[in-house]
């Protein structure tokens, strides 16, 4: 089934026509920033996406190629006077481009099937790569294909990748988190949804746990379905925006979304993701009711925390150098959601911290969903900016609340020899509780 | 002449500093002109003074117009490209050359941002002053050529009284610098004058050197609301006749207050007309008494209610109703047509007056807001590009409120320029000869007309003329 958002076409003129050009986007774009050209901003794209949209345009597959070069951080979307829903925009191009074909070859068709038809449609699977690449990586195997130079093997691009694929967990959420858990002293004072997300649970299941432990100490009752759909931000994000729907569904199906309080998310990517269900499923006579309650109910951890006014921890975290930390804002929690003071609220409440801020905290750090793995060259240099301000601060510790920041952090880091740890905001929060 | 200038720019540029495949001419067929589009015949990203000046003869030797844009926010279509037109744009010229804090200057290249500009100089202790609404956006270049204006328009003046030297590229590529450090300079005309404002349609500016003042030790805001709009005006004429020249003194009118309390909640009331917000600057002692004497005469003059902002955070808090004007108007309707028309101060509340009757006239929504100090108005015109009755009507009422400001002793552009917007009521509002004189001073600086031709005014025409006096030939 096809939505009118699948097409710049047919999709409401009124979108499209609130970018006034007055371009105040333009500073806040890291692709303009980068190139200076004026099609490589924010306004230039809607420029581009008007034209078609009026027919003045074929999409071409220069026009797609700018879509693929946009990294989505949403950054025009702050510094917008107008409130052009860039996103949407955003999304429909990339669906448009995709169901044009233009960018179509037998690799990347076979790359996309495989990844977010096959393998991010389905938890279950996803869990057993997550298994064997586990395997792969403490047993030995990782260290002895290395060795053996059999990585050369690969193709160039998957052996640029391979030294950056993230550290598989022994244990995957459902693994660390009963379905339903009740706070210790046996009063409820919220009933709370936890999702756990695709790399989530398979890299940073640590962080679901802690996620959990953090709302069991603020008086929350925690269902955690164990088996759990991809919130379809991916395939939202790349043009798989019929995909996107399907799993948008089958998550409404996963939640008692009237009974519940919130619907507690701890991944940024996600979370910007899945408050717009409403809107992406607002076509949908069976689910736009239930997606509209959803989408007033998904909360990221910081935003839920703050709002029912957390409980400050009483200990310091011991080991840890909390006195020297710093805050890197993911883009789709401080443009995405508009969430910036929550995170810090909830990391000065920690004894011990001494929070020094980033410069350029909110610029993206290249990462950007799978942007780090088809605009390499691009990803780098944000990365290289972003290491260049964390060095500057001389924090120990980077506080971020999204898997793909910290992957690209943490991995950027060790490349460059530096021993700085990256943590979720919650995480730490969960240890300060810990040491009480 | 028988090769292309295209052919001619690709041997000459870098292979990516010339623009031609459609999709990113598109992107540089507008600026931030409601409702104008035209596609360039090619963008040259330039990234010297020698490229522009090569741009340039060869632009001249085949007769193609030049259009020079810089982050393209202007609000006149002075960067709105022409039919055939090369786009000439200087953002990637973005270096700061020098930062002298012995005789208190910044040399830039055009693309510099004046946010860069104002944060080098607040980095030193130093200020820049003019910060136009697109400050983090707008080019020096663009602010020189346009002779931008901002908030502090009444203290501190506008971008000209910062310009102290250019350097020029002439049509014909010839380049020559103007200008100079020195507070005092009479040698021969003042050409950089004549080249703010000037709109590229005289030279293409390739550095600057700007005047820095020391940074004001401290700042004092207050947030004043009316019940009448006649109230606020008494205020500022009082604050004025007491000697004090603060360096906002902005202004919003009720239908600008409802949209702004519609779109952000932040507490406005919906039965008054209008809000001052005033600051003070200065050294710290001053800064205190003229706040505290602002207060006692708004008071006086009837204010509903005054706040005092206590410390920077309260301070930003005030200045988010005025912030907000823009978007809060942005979100009503999809076409904003902001103007610019500017009065006397006395004549003020008689032109918010006229504004709102006009609009009711012609059924239109109009929010004010401005520059009171200076008289800068912004009439913003809240309506829809795809409805041609109704742009007609727009442009029924902003044509009685230009001719309505020159009436009053004002002009049709306080800081926005003419480009093509406004070229139709230049000669009403300046008279036939001195658009004459700006048309021959055009001819003297660009007799093949190559520069932005037709902004501002139509060129000349009498081409066997312009050839006989030509320095190229």
């Amino acid at each position: 089934m096809s939505s009118s958002h699948d097409s710049l076409r047919t999709l409401d003129y009124s979108v499209i026509q609130q970018c006034m050009h007055c371009g105040f986007c333009l500073p806040t774009c890291p692709t303009y920033d980068a190139t200076h050209l004026e099609r490589n901003s924010p306004r230039g794209r809607i420029a581009l996406m008007r034209a078609i949209a009026d027919d003045r345009m074929e999409l071409t597959r220069a026009f797609a190629d700018e879509m693929y070069f946009c990294l989505g951080c949403l950054a025009c979307m702050t510094a917008c006077p107008a409130g052009v829903e860039y996103s949407q925009l955003f999304e429909t191009s990339r669906a448009m481009a995709e169901k044009s074909a233009v960018l179509s070859n037998p690799t990347r068709r076979w790359t996309r099937r495989l990844m977010l038809k096959g393998l991010f449609t389905r938890p279950r699977l996803l869990r057993l790569v997550g298994r064997l690449l586990y395997f792969y990586q403490t047993t030995g195997l990782q260290k002895l294909f290395r060795r053996l130079g059999l990585v050369k093997l690969l193709p160039s691009r998957i052996q640029q990748l391979e030294p950056q694929s993230p550290a598989v967990r022994a244990k995957f959420s459902h693994q660390l988190i009963a379905p339903v858990e009740t706070p210790q002293n046996g009063i409820i004072r919220y009933r709370v949804g936890l999702l756990t997300g695709c790399v989530q649970d398979l890299v940073f299941s640590n962080i679901n746990r802690d996620t959990a432990d953090v709302l069991l100490a603020n008086g929350c009752e925690v269902h955690t379905p164990p088996v759990q759909f991809c919130c379809g931000s991916l395939h939202g994000h790349n043009g798989e925006s019929e995909t996107s729907r399907v799993l948008a569904r089958r998550n409404l199906d996963l939640f008692d979304i009237e009974g519940l309080d919130a619907i507690i998310t701890n991944a940024a990517g996600c979370g910007s993701h899945l408050k717009t269900y409403d809107r992406l499923l607002a076509e949908d006579k069976r689910y736009a009711e239930r997606a509209a309650i959803w989408s007033t109910k998904c909360k990221d951890i910081s935003e839920f925390l703050v709002q029912i006014g957390f409980r400050a921890p009483t200990a310091k975290p011991a080991n840890l150098p909390i006195d020297k930390l710093t805050y890197h804002e993911a883009c789709h929690l401080c443009h995405g959601q508009k969430i910036t003071v929550q995170p810090r609220r909830i990391l000065k409440s920690i004894p011990g911290v001494r929070l020094t801020e980033l410069a350029e905290s909110t610029w993206c750090c290249g990462s950007a969903g799978i942007y780090n793995i088809i605009q390499p060259a691009m990803s780098q240099q944000l990365l290289s900016r972003k290491l260049g301000h964390i060095a500057n601060t001389g924090a120990a510790i980077v506080a971020t609340a999204n898997p793909g920041c910290h992957l690209q952090i943490e991995n950027g880091a060790k490349a460059t020899g530096s021993n700085i740890q990256v943590l979720h905001p919650v995480s730490l929060l969960a240890i300060a509780y810990r040491t009480e | 002449m028988t090769t292309d200038i295209i052919a001619e720019l690709s041997a000459r540029f870098p292979p990516q500093a010339v623009i031609t495949q459609h999709e990113d001419l598109l992107a540089y067929s507008y600026d931030g002109t409601p409702m104008l589009q035209q596609l360039p015949r090619a963008a040259v990203l330039v990234n010297s003074r020698e490229e522009v000046a090569a741009l340039l003869a060869l632009a001249s030797k085949h007769g193609t117009p030049v259009v020079t844009r810089g982050s393209g926010t202007g609000l006149s279509g002075g960067s709105v490209p022409l039919e055939g037109c090369i786009v000439l744009c200087t953002a990637r010229m973005n270096r700061v050359l020098e930062l002298d804090t012995d005789n208190l200057t910044i040399m830039v290249e055009p693309g510099v941002i004046n946010n860069e500009v104002a944060m080098r100089a607040d980095a030193v202790g130093l200020f820049y002053p003019p910060d136009p609404g697109s400050m983090k956006v707008s080019t020096i270049g663009g602010n020189v050529s346009e002779n931008s204006g901002g908030l502090r328009g009444l203290k501190y003046g506008v971008t000209r009284d910062y310009v102290m030297g250019l350097e020029v590229v002439l049509a014909t590529g010839e380049t020559f610098f103007t200008g100079n450090k020195c507070v005092k300079d009479v040698a021969g005309y003042s050409l950089k004058d004549i080249f703010i404002g000037s709109e590229g349609t005289l030279g293409v500016v390739t550095k600057i050197l700007l005047k820095l003042i020391p940074k004001p030790a401290a700042r004092k805001t207050l947030l004043a609301i009316y019940e009448r709009m006649d109230e606020a005006a008494a205020t500022v004429s009082a604050i004025i006749a007491a000697k004090i020249i603060p360096c906002t003194m902005e202004f919003l009118d009720r239908t600008t207050i409802r949209c702004i309390e519609n779109y952000s909640k932040v507490g406005l009331p919906l039965d008054c007309e209008a809000i001052l917000l005033l600051e003070s600057d200065g050294h710290p002692a001053a800064v205190e008494e003229e706040a505290k004497r602002m207060e006692q005469i708004a008071r006086e003059h009837g204010a509903r209610s005054i706040s005092l902002a206590k410390d920077v955070e309260e301070a930003t808090k005030l200045m988010t109703a005025r912030r907000m004007a823009i978007p809060a108007m942005a979100r009503v309707a999809p076409t904003t047509i902001l103007e610019d028309a500017t009065v006397p101060r006395s004549k003020l509340p008689d032109m918010v007056r006229f504004v709102q009757k006009t609009a009711d006239k012609y059924k239109l929504t109009v929010g004010t807001f401005g520059h009171f100090g200076d008289g800068n108005l912004h009439p913003t015109f809240l309506a829809n590009e795809r409805n041609p009755e109704e742009i007609h009507r727009v442009h029924q009422a902003v044509t009685e409120i230009f001719s309505y400001a020159v009436e009053l002793g004002g002009t049709i552009s306080g800081e926005h320029g003419i480009g093509l917007t406004k070229k139709s009521f230049l000669p009403g509002a300046i008279g036939e000869l001195n658009v004459r004189i700006l048309g021959e001073l055009k001819r003297a600086f660009d007799p093949k007309g190559i520069l932005n031709p037709g902004k501002i005014f139509d060129q000349l025409r009498s081409p066997n003329d312009a050839a006989a006096r030509s320095p190229a030939n």
